[in-house]
């Protein structure tokens, strides 16, 4: 029991931690790297709740392919952060306020949970114990079956993102030579060789 | 406190032994497979390969790995420092990590976890941070292009070997790899009627164009030719380990065969049934499980090094159009058609 408690906080105090450096440091570079760890110290925190799964897309999705992201665009775009630190003070009261609503939602929500502890009990999709059926099968059975709708149209969401961000970036110029791969493959020596007698003395 | 050693105490020695272990027997194998690795490219272009150090050159790896740790390390005075040294030390330990879960043999695996086969996919997504954050720290524009194309082949990479992973877990029903095994002890030898020749069982004859996916997925995940473009030591310096030498260097090869010799282990469990024998009956099935691992581990490693020795090296946007252009297309494709298949059926794995 002590050793769980003692790797809760090492890994609620690190994601905490690394969470305040994202916006401390001034290089971007080391904020993405801190919002990493910070990433993989939740992951942390899933293991313990086991909530293995979750914790490991968390990684797969979120460091694994998001993150990446993040760092090739804040390495490649030559961001000025001090000119953009320009306007703090005049956006922190929209900001402060953001963080105080959701901190309020948040001590609303989990302090109903204490006092009233039998509410936990009546949560939509109680979650049966680790040992009975493995997290993944869980998941799939009340995301596949009663939440399939709104599991679509997140996916049909996402799509409509990716293609408007196609659409708004692909230029098709014209006069660009491509590569036709399929004519390159569809090639044979008969369509493609030649073969001339050529008399000495003369050019073809 | 007794207690707390029962508890606590012992089963972390356990493992910690265990890790060890693992660990030594792995360095040593990564050792030989780089030598087997040098003498198969060497024997495809009719040379000897390294043969001075040691009988029939033995030990080559072991002066190797003493020259490299022998040396000074430079560090550009450029460079961000801690990063720089960071990038080598991420790139090893999470080569190193994916092992944790890797079954050699029956019960043989250091953490059985339930999700272990998207484990080992985590840890390989996370090894671009290595290539990635070793060259921007160098901060010499070479090795951050580099850094840059090799994170993409990487994560372009990734997706098709999501989705080849997904139809071997719609076949075996379970994340566990030991569990994917023990899913091949029955299959298509079952069902023809002859369950002696259990090598029709395992999933490679069934999914064959996931196992070539994967292979060639596996490939280009490691930066292994003819996919290294981010080295690509004929053409340029050494991509984004310009800038590097010494043991930093070597920990950069390091990580780089054992994610090799990962990827082989994994296609031996997902593709070829693990630790079971080929044959079931008297003389194989006497030999233990870790010697069949460890020789279709070998076979598989054969064929990459064979790749290397003969496959002329892709063009950067050949190797984009062949990621998302043919095989995402092929695996997912595969995916909807091995979950029609198996749901047709009634083949699929009761959920478990």
């Amino acid at each position: 029991m002590i050793l769980s408690a003692l790797f809760f906080y090492l890994f609620a105090g690190v994601t905490v931690a690394s969470a305040f450096m994202v916006i401390a440091s001034r290089n971007p570079v080391h904020s993405v790297l801190f919002l990493i760890l910070a990433f993989v110290n939740s992951a942390g925190l899933f293991v313990m709740l086991g909530a293995e799964y979750l914790a490991l897309l968390l990684i797969v999705v979120y460091v694994g392919a998001v993150a990446v992201l993040f760092l090739f665009v804040v390495m490649m775009l030559d961001v000025d952060f001090v000119e953009l630190r320009q306007g703090f003070l005049q956006y922190m009261p929209v900001g402060a306020m953001v963080g105080i609503v959701l901190l309020i939602e948040l001590v609303l929500g989990l302090g109903a949970w204490v006092i009233s502890p039998e509410l936990v009990g009546h949560t939509a999709e109680p979650m049966p114990a680790l040992e009975a059926m493995s997290n993944v099968s869980v998941i799939g059975s009340v995301l596949y079956t009663k939440y399939v709708f709104f599991f679509q149209v997140a996916g049909l969401i996402l799509l409509v993102a990716m293609i408007g961000a196609i659409v708004l970036t692909l230029r098709h110029k014209e006069f660009v030579k491509r590569q036709d791969i399929s004519a390159q493959v569809a090639r044979t020596p008969a369509t493609s060789i030649e073969i001339r007698k050529v008399e000495s003395g003369k050019g073809l | 406190m007794s207690d707390f050693m029962t508890t606590y105490g012992f089963p972390f020695l356990w493992m910690a032994f265990q890790s060890v272990l693992l660990m030594v027997v792995l360095l040593v194998i990564v050792a030989y497979v780089l030598l087997a690795d040098r003498k198969i490219w060497a024997a495809v272009q009719i040379r000897r390969g390294p043969n001075v150090v040691g009988p029939w050159g033995l030990f080559q790896s072991f002066a190797d790995l003493l020259k490299f740790v022998l040396k000074e390390p430079v560090i550009p005075s450029g460079s961000n420092k801690v990063l720089f040294l960071l990038a080598p030390l991420v790139s090893v330990v999470l080569a190193l990590a994916g092992w944790v879960v890797m079954p050699v043999a029956e019960g043989w695996v250091i953490a059985d976890i339930n999700v272990g086969i998207l484990y080992i996919f985590a840890v390989s997504s996370l090894g671009v941070y290595g290539v990635i954050i070793g060259g921007w720290a160098s901060n010499s524009k070479y090795p951050f292009l580099s850094a840059l194309r090799s994170a993409a082949q990487m994560v372009s990479y990734e997706v098709s070997i999501g989705f080849v992973i997904v139809t071997v877990l719609m076949c075996a029903g379970s994340l566990n790899l030991s569990k994917i095994v023990l899913a091949q002890q029955t299959g298509l030898a079952s069902a023809i009627g002859l369950p002696w020749l259990s090598f029709l069982n395992w999933y490679w004859l069934p999914l064959l164009p996931m196992f070539v996916v994967f292979f060639i997925s596996a490939l280009a995940e490691t930066n292994r030719p003819p996919f290294d473009l981010a080295e690509a030591e004929s053409e340029l310096v050494a991509g984004f380990m310009v800038e590097y030498g010494s043991t930093p260097y070597m920990m950069f090869m390091l990580a780089e065969y054992v994610s090799i010799c990962l990827m082989c282990g994994l296609m031996t469990i997902m593709f070829m049934g693990g630790w079971l024998p080929p044959f079931d009956f008297a003389p194989f099935t006497w030999v233990p499980g870790i010697i069949w691992f460890l020789i279709k581990s070998f076979m598989v490693f054969f064929m990459i090094a064979m790749v290397k020795a003969m496959v002329p090296r892709y063009r950067y946007d050949q190797l984009m159009r062949l990621g998302w252009k043919v095989f995402l297309p092929l695996s997912l494709a595969m995916v909807v058609i091995v979950a029609a298949v198996l749901m047709i059926t009634g083949w699929a794995p009761g959920a478990a």
